[in-house]
């Protein structure tokens, strides 16, 4: 009973919105252009799904190589700060004034400095994607308790076996917190890779579309990048589970 | 059966400005059982940390097992539940052969042994949050039992726990001990627990703490929590906790 609720809610509203807008452009007569209903748009989604789908394919490539590469990227960093008192004093302060530089101010250079592929996307995407992965593993490398250390020190282990045994598994809750986080980040920042300079993809696509006012094709690119981004969100989910098999259990 | 396993001398220990232990002084023969009582907060968690190599003491010597202040020759239970809520019940029992590097399938068939001997036998494959308060108490054991160390510390192991759980464990703890003989030092606030369990009992005083008494227990084994005698014995404990712990 609570699933279907779960279920229904979301999909009652959304409904209850798209009718609005079918209305609304119907009624007051909106030319296509500016906004087009949604039966026009589902209408593009499906003639033009070839077409969204081989833009979307090099955008998920986009997405993955920097959910990997934030992800990677953001652990080690977290590692590394916490084990060096010197380098968290030194890296901190600049891990968070990264945050604070728009991408869109780098994004241009990046297509200098890499070219038109895949990395500078990929690149963009990694730089806004690994800052709650960074944040999130820390917290959780830290979150064992004095007396588990004590344990293990007691039990003979090495630093490297209280990394592997207790902290690394005590980091992945909050470590997955943050690839969720990530993930949506991720596909916001292969966009905006796209929008800076692309021959391909679905930032690319919206790019486009609008120049030539084709407005419908732009919100079925929108469309299809929702699509895809729930199921990146959700593959996650679904590996979090996995891995944390013993949470669900109680 | 007459050497000791554990023995203290002198042990000072301060943290900053507040001096925790003031100069403890005991020994611990091979295969008995002694227990510290004293207020919370009076240090005897320190002492056990410094028994098992995670501190240094500030001055005195600790001897425990053969090797002079060696980590690892002590098994130790901490106060909090320290079981590893990712790791199933077996996993967490066979951490400490893991970290020694032990056969994999050595080690689990002895942990499925006590499994079963202890009365956890059908949860192995469980996890520490699907155990009850007690079962958890007597996993963090069977993990200490297999650390395979003669010496066992145990810190206030059973202080969490309801009184009916609290007894059977204890008795269960009794049976454990019974049959392998290890050495242990049980820190508790409990007399009754104390005088149940142990050989000899160690009175700790305030901080910056000593031992005030060191006497050991002479009630026959197997003792009765009803009866008369132990009760006899709490109160004299008792009163003299009360008149000379200081």
């Amino acid at each position: 009973m609570k699933r279907l609720t779960d279920v229904a809610a979301p999909v009652a509203l959304l409904v209850l919105l798209l009718a609005i807008w079918e209305g609304a452009t119907w009624l007051l007569d909106v030319p296509h252009y500016i906004l087009p209903a949604p039966s026009r748009i589902a209408g593009t989604f499906i003639s033009h799904f070839p077409s969204l789908f081989h833009h979307a394919v090099a955008t998920l490539a986009e997405i993955v190589l920097g959910l990997l590469l934030g992800g990677l990227g953001g652990f080690a960093l977290a590692v590394a700060v916490f084990y060096s008192p010197v380098l968290e004093r030194a890296l901190y302060p600049l891990i968070v004034a990264s945050q604070m530089i728009p991408v869109f101010a780098i994004a241009p250079l990046l297509i200098v400095w890499m070219g038109y592929g895949l990395w500078p996307k990929a690149t963009v995407a990694a730089l806004i994607g690994f800052f709650p992965i960074v944040v999130n593993a820390s917290d959780g490398l830290r979150s064992p308790s004095e007396e588990s250390v004590e344990l293990f020190r007691s039990l003979g282990a090495t630093r490297r076996q209280i990394f592997t045994k207790l902290r690394f598994p005590a980091s992945l809750p909050t470590l997955f917190a943050g690839m969720k986080v990530a993930v949506t980040l991720c596909v916001v920042g292969a966009t905006i890779g796209e929008w800076v300079g692309a021959h391909r993809g679905l930032g690319y696509l919206m790019l486009q579309s609008n120049a030539l006012l084709r407005v419908d094709l732009v919100f079925a690119a929108i469309l299809m990048l929702s699509i895809l981004g729930l199921l990146l969100f959700g593959a996650v989910r679904i590996i979090e589970r996995r891995a944390l098999r013993w949470r669900d259990i109680s | 059966m007459s050497s000791r396993a554990i023995a203290v001398r002198g042990v000072a220990k301060s943290f900053a400005e507040t001096h925790v232990l003031n100069s403890v002084t005991f020994d611990v023969k091979t295969g008995t059982w002694a227990t510290i009582l004293g207020p919370s907060g009076c240090g005897k968690t320190t002492l056990l940390r410094i028994l098992t190599g995670l501190l240094d003491p500030d001055a005195g010597d600790v001897v425990v097992g053969f090797a002079p202040g060696l980590t690892g020759c002590a098994a130790y239970l901490p106060q909090r539940d320290t079981l590893l809520p990712w790791r199933t019940a077996l996993d967490n029992a066979t951490l400490a052969s893991e970290i020694e590097g032990r056969p994999r399938a050595e080690a689990r068939a002895e942990a499925v042994e006590l499994f079963a001997h202890f009365g956890l036998a059908g949860f192995e494959d469980r996890f520490p949050s699907q155990l009850s308060g007690g079962m958890r108490q007597r996993l963090s054991l069977i993990r200490t039992f297999l650390a395979r160390r003669d010496v066992l510390l145990l810190d206030e192991p059973l202080g969490a726990l309801d009184p009916l759980t609290r007894a059977t464990l204890q008795d269960w703890l009794l049976l454990v001990w019974t049959e392998f003989r290890k050495t242990i030092l049980l820190v508790t606030h409990d007399v009754e627990e104390a005088l149940l369990l142990s050989d000899r009992v160690l009175v700790m005083t305030e901080r910056p703490a000593s031992i005030a008494l060191d006497t050991p227990v002479e009630l026959r084994r197997p003792r009765d929590r009803a009866s008369a005698d132990l009760a006899a014995e709490k109160g004299k404990l008792l009163q003299m906790l009360l008149g000379g712990g200081r």
